[in-house]
């Protein structure tokens, strides 16, 4: 149901909510998956984000939230000469993705101390967003809740063992996912918690054997 | 949160309350937040637009396209028969909003971004001229926010889905029982100021040039809030409109599913579609531009 302040609100730089909010909140889902402001971004623009963005402001918008900027905050309007200053490198190049995917879509490749990771997401309407795939692997991340993502190599025991240290650290899984690119590869896992969990349990994640890589997105503003 | 404004209306009316107390009454019935924390909510929407219209009556507020900017300053200062009189200001205060948008500055999307300046701008001139207090206001636009809800609930709030219709017209059907509210008016014609502004911007469609949020939509953001206008002023003079408003509301939901797409949004038909809205879209629309080769796909 939808509530008085959903109407009045949100609060944001426009112009437009699917262009601006957004678009920021897709940079700022970047930006978390390499838990930093990155040194270099590659952003990729489909559809509608390719055709009206730069009108629409969306390329400021991506790259304010890869700045870390709020999707009110004014100086989205001047992220591009604020990247520079911080030391982030911005690249934007156009794409046509495959298959059925939304008009207002970006790929950005984010890299920060040595760490790669590429992430593709939707701008929904209503600054709502849904990232559908991480390093490639295709996945349905919304940010409505906090998000635990890990890489692991796909065999017996990997679940088991991460949901383990999840219950030793009090934390309830709302959801769980897992996808892989095939049997025996590696696997991503994505298990929607209730709260953010302590940075301690993500570090015992990370340590399981087999797992290459974990990360919290929690929920954007 | 009620999918009927009747409904709404009549539970005032039964509680012998304002419609503003329904509203807010109904939204901390879904628990998430305190009385205080809404309407805190609302008191800073309430200065985010109070900023815009200064901000966009300034004149330097242009859009990256440069199509739209600086035309809310030279409302203000122009020699029609309403200069200085409420109607300009109400005038004014939606093109301010709607340039401020179109340069990438802060608005409330209420209830969209494109339509966003049509309850700012009914809202502030009404209270400047009644002396109205913030949390007169803040009912108001609690009041707002209840129509948007049910308008949400029946019908849309998304050019893309339903037309300008959908934006402009519920900001305008908002922003008039929102004006009705804030002018002590009864729930009953707070429904009926509602009922009359949408049945004036009933078919109303999306056709901005070149996909962006700036022609017509800036002014189509003024002409809504004049239709707001006559809407609080034959609700406030008693008149009544005969179909009840929730099925106004409906009749806008049917007439936006059944639009031909190039009306909704896509820049298809409508103004977006002349030739001179062709050109224009072409020499101002900014292209990304690719740096290297557009790599393939995953």
């Amino acid at each position: 149901m939808v509530s008085l302040l959903d109407i009045i609100g949100p609060v944001m730089v426009g112009p437009s909510s699917s262009h601006t909010a957004g678009a920021c909140r897709i940079g700022l889902f970047a930006r978390r998956l390499v838990a930093g402001q990155p040194e270099h971004a590659l952003i990729e623009l489909h559809g509608s984000f390719a055709r009206t963005g730069a009108g629409h402001g969306t390329d400021r918008a991506l790259a304010g939230g890869l700045l870390g900027l709020a999707p009110d905050d004014e100086r989205l309007r001047d992220s591009i000469e604020l990247a520079g200053e911080r030391g982030l490198e911005l690249e934007f190049a156009t794409v046509k993705l495959r298959g059925d995917v939304h008009p207002n879509t970006a790929r950005i490749t984010v890299r920060r101390a040595g760490v790669e990771r590429r992430i593709t997401a939707s701008s929904l309407g209503a600054g709502r967003i849904q990232v559908t795939g991480i390093d490639g692997y295709p996945v349905e991340v919304t940010g409505d809740l906090p998000t635990l993502v890990f890489v692991a190599a796909d065999e017996p025991g990997v679940a088991a063992a991460a949901s383990g240290i999840l219950a030793r650290y009090q934390e309830n899984i709302a959801t769980m996912k897992v996808f892989r690119r095939r049997r025996g590869g590696a696997a991503i896992h994505l298990y929607e918690l209730d709260k953010v969990p302590a940075d301690a349990a993500i570090e015992d994640i990370a340590a399981i054997p087999g797992v290459e890589w974990a990360q919290i997105l929690d929920r954007v503003t | 949160m009620y999918d009927s404004l009747d409904d709404a209306i009549s539970a005032a009316n039964e509680a012998g309350v304002s419609l503003a107390e329904i509203a807010l009454q109904s939204e901390l019935d879904s628990g998430l937040m305190d009385r205080a924390a809404v309407e805190a909510r609302l008191g800073q929407a309430l200065d985010v637009m109070r900023r815009g219209i200064e901000q966009g009556l300034t004149g330097k507020m242009h859009s990256v396209s440069g199509l739209v900017g600086g035309d809310a300053a030279k409302l203000i200062a122009g020699r029609g028969p309403l200069v200085g009189t409420l109607f300009n200001d109400v005038l004014a205060g939606a093109l301010a909003i709607q340039e401020v948008n179109a340069a990438m500055g802060v608005i409330v999307a209420a209830p969209t971004a494109g339509g966003a300046g049509v309850l700012p701008g009914v809202l502030m001139a009404l209270g400047k001229r009644s002396g109205a207090t913030d949390q007169m206001l803040i009912h108001a636009l609690a009041v707002a926010g209840l129509v948007g809800a049910v308008a949400a609930a029946r019908a849309s709030l998304s050019g893309a889905a339903g037309g300008c219709q959908a934006e402009t017209g519920v900001g305008a059907a908002m922003a008039a029982a929102a004006g009705v509210e804030l002018l002590c008016g009864t729930p009953t014609q707070a429904g009926h100021a509602a009922a009359l502004t949408m049945q004036g911007t009933l078919g109303l469609v999306c056709d901005p040039l070149g996909g962006l949020v700036e022609v017509p939509c800036v002014y189509r953001n003024a002409t809504g809030s004049a239709i707001a206008l006559a809407g609080i002023e034959m609700a406030l003079a008693g008149i009544e409109f005969p179909i009840p408003v929730d099925e106004v509301i409906d009749t806008m939901g049917e007439i936006g599913a059944s639009m031909d797409v190039r009306y909704k949004e896509t820049a298809g038909g409508g103004l977006a579609a002349t030739p001179t809205g062709r050109r224009l879209a072409k020499e101002r629309l900014v292209q990304i531009r690719p740096r290297g080769a557009a790599k393939q796909a995953d």
